[in-house]
């Protein structure tokens, strides 16, 4: 008797746990759009009982690297594919289908104690190479600027080094930190600090405003300056799939990307697209 | 009084038991046998495949290299780049700083903490203080990290005026928080090994308390302090979510102690979860793991023959 009843209990629960692993959609990547993933997934899940969504960050890299291993329905990236990437896609016969569901930011940290106001897009490119060294050579006090920075898997630290260092290295001393929150974490800290991340985050620290270059004029990052694209920092933020998303997953995006979805992104600081892009980016 | 009565067992199952135990004794060696040959399996490309060793070679991993031709030559880790960067040595110089710190934070500690508690301590004391330091060993090495990020790094930079928050001192101290307990147990533990004739012979002779510790009782547990000691050196090379948190992760060389440090244990933790299975990156950090494990496993083979070397010594034999 006893020994039926667990045979049944443990088979029952097997099956459960399949029917779920089932029906879940898995969605891993930036940690950057984690919070847009989990708050999605969340309103997702209310409005259609029965799905079951999780959400996992760990960096744009780890996404993309789940998405080739095929561990991943969705990855959430804040950064395209590289070349290398997009060959190993190939060899492994994944297609990734691209698809931009929101904007951000980069926003520059300074810890609140800085005098320091803004930078040109040339003096940061200056100071994350290591070229400058002192807060002095940029306005602030005599003092060395110490440099903090995202793990070199994050899609944050790929864009950055991509469009601000124009794909020159980090300075060596540049020390990283797994997370944007540890990066707001430390420059709230340090009173020489630097830091980078989406513009989501900041809690403790300022942020500083950024001109292209000298003679344009300051900008603040804010949610209006990033969807109109005059601050220079910006990107656009990417669900990858393995071939155009159907189903559920069709559902599921088309969902992200319509006027519902995107008022969520905005509420929760995340920069939503322009009605144009966002109708241009659903799936048929 | 009862007695016990051996009945006869059969042969088979004598010989079925004895095999039986002697397996598990086996697959102990042998998962750990496996264990190293599946992590040096991915490296292997680094010695085979000249496409990956465009990228990372062993030349190119522990000599300086002149990336650009217009920058004079340098050892770098920067993997994620166009001209990804594979040196290994300021990693290994990071590992090494990290254990230096914490080996001379912890053994000085624990060796007078396992001396106190062996020797002068009341046995009342003794059966507090030995859980109490045990239980440093409880704690989890990410509350220790976290504990170091928050703490232990505005504290030491304050107190001293450095320019990092971040730096191998604070990581190094953290380190040696997680290596005390180690230490501790293995010397108390070979200190009250010593024979009570040797105290015995020492006080009839004249010496008082401290005497016989320091001069008769400490010799002679010294195998057994060097083994707790060889451990703790393992321990800290290895420890990963101390270092991944509060050293600051920054693979630079410099002789300094307050620079920030990259070990190997927090670059395959931060990388390996990213990195493109297969590619030349993947097999530089597996390469990295086999020199942690083999490292780690000379450590302690050299700390245990040490120990049996030095306790022969101490017996009057030779070999």
């Amino acid at each position: 008797m006893m020994k039926n009843l667990v045979i049944m209990t443990v088979t029952s629960a097997l099956l459960f746990g399949l029917v779920i692993a089932g029906n879940t959609i898995t969605i891993k990547g930036s940690d950057t759009l984690v919070r847009l993933g989990q708050r999605w997934a969340e309103e997702y899940m209310k409005l259609n009982k029965g799905s079951v969504i999780q959400v996992s960050g760990g960096g744009s890299g780890t996404g993309i690297a789940a998405l080739l291993n095929g561990t991943t329905d969705i990855c959430e990236a804040s950064r395209d594919m590289k070349e290398k990437e997009y060959t190993l896609a190939e060899k492994a016969n994944i297609e990734p289908y691209r698809i931009s569901v929101a904007l951000d930011g980069i926003a520059v940290y300074l810890n609140e104690e800085n005098p320091v106001k803004q930078f040109t897009l040339a003096q940061l490119k200056d100071i994350y190479t290591g070229v400058v060294t002192n807060w002095k050579a940029v306005g602030g006090p005599d003092a060395r600027i110490i440099l903090y920075s995202r793990e070199n898997n994050s899609g944050t630290y790929a864009f950055f080094k991509e469009h601000v260092l124009k794909e020159e290295d980090y300075a060596d001393e540049t020390q990283t930190l797994p997370g944007t929150a540890a990066v707001v974490n430390a420059v709230s800290r340090d009173k020489n600090g630097i830091g980078y991340g989406g513009i989501a985050w900041a809690k403790g620290v300022k942020y500083a405003n950024v001109k292209k270059d000298e003679k344009s004029p300051a900008v603040e990052p804010t949610i209006v300056n990033v969807t109109d694209g005059s601050y220079p920092i910006s990107r656009e933020l990417y669900w990858f799939f393995n071939g155009k998303p159907a189903g559920e997953l069709k559902k599921l995006v088309n969902w992200a990307l319509s006027p519902a979805g995107q008022k969520i992104a905005e509420d929760i600081g995340y920069v939503p697209l322009s009605k144009e892009l966002a109708e241009a980016n659903m799936v048929e | 009084m009862s007695h016990f009565e051996f009945k006869p067992k059969s042969k088979i199952r004598e010989f079925l038991g004895e095999k039986i135990i002697f397996l598990s004794a086996l697959s102990a060696l042998i998962v750990v046998l496996l264990i190293f040959v599946f992590i040096f399996k991915e490296s292997i490309p680094i010695f085979t495949d000249p496409e990956v060793q465009q990228e990372a070679s062993i030349d190119k991993m522990t000599f300086q290299q002149q990336y650009y031709k217009d920058k004079p030559p340098k050892w770098s880790w920067q993997p994620n780049s166009e001209v990804p960067k594979y040196s290994l040595l300021p990693l290994a110089l990071g590992t090494l700083k990290a254990a230096i710190v914490a080996m001379l934070f912890a053994v000085p500690l624990a060796v007078a903490a396992a001396i106190y508690t062996s020797e002068f301590a009341s046995s009342r004391f003794r059966e507090i203080i030995k859980p109490i330091i045990e239980l440093l060993a409880g704690i989890p090495s990410v509350v220790l990290g976290f504990f170091a990020l928050i703490v232990l790094a505005t504290v030491i930079q304050e107190a001293l005026g450095l320019t990092f928050r971040l730096n191998a001192l604070t990581a190094g101290i953290a380190l040696g928080l997680a290596v005390i307990p180690i230490i501790f147990t293995v010397a108390e533990d070979a200190l009250s090994a010593v024979p009570m004739p040797l105290r015995n012979g020492a006080l009839a002779l004249g010496a008082n308390p401290w005497q016989v510790s320091l001069t008769m009782v400490l010799p002679a547990a010294l195998p057994g302090i060097s083994a707790g000691v060889v451990l703790g050196f393992g321990r800290a090379i290895g420890e990963t979510m101390i270092v991944l948190m509060a050293s600051g992760n920054a693979a630079v060389i410099s002789a300094s102690f307050t620079d920030s440090i990259r070990t190997f244990s927090a670059t395959i933790a931060a990388e390996l979860a990213e990195v493109v299975f297969g590619s030349a990156h993947y097999n530089v950090l597996f390469f990295i793991g086999s020199l942690l494990f083999v490292f780690t496993f000379a450590i302690n083979l050299g700390g245990d023959l040490l120990l049996s070397r030095l306790k022969l010594k101490l017996q009057g034999r030779s070999s």
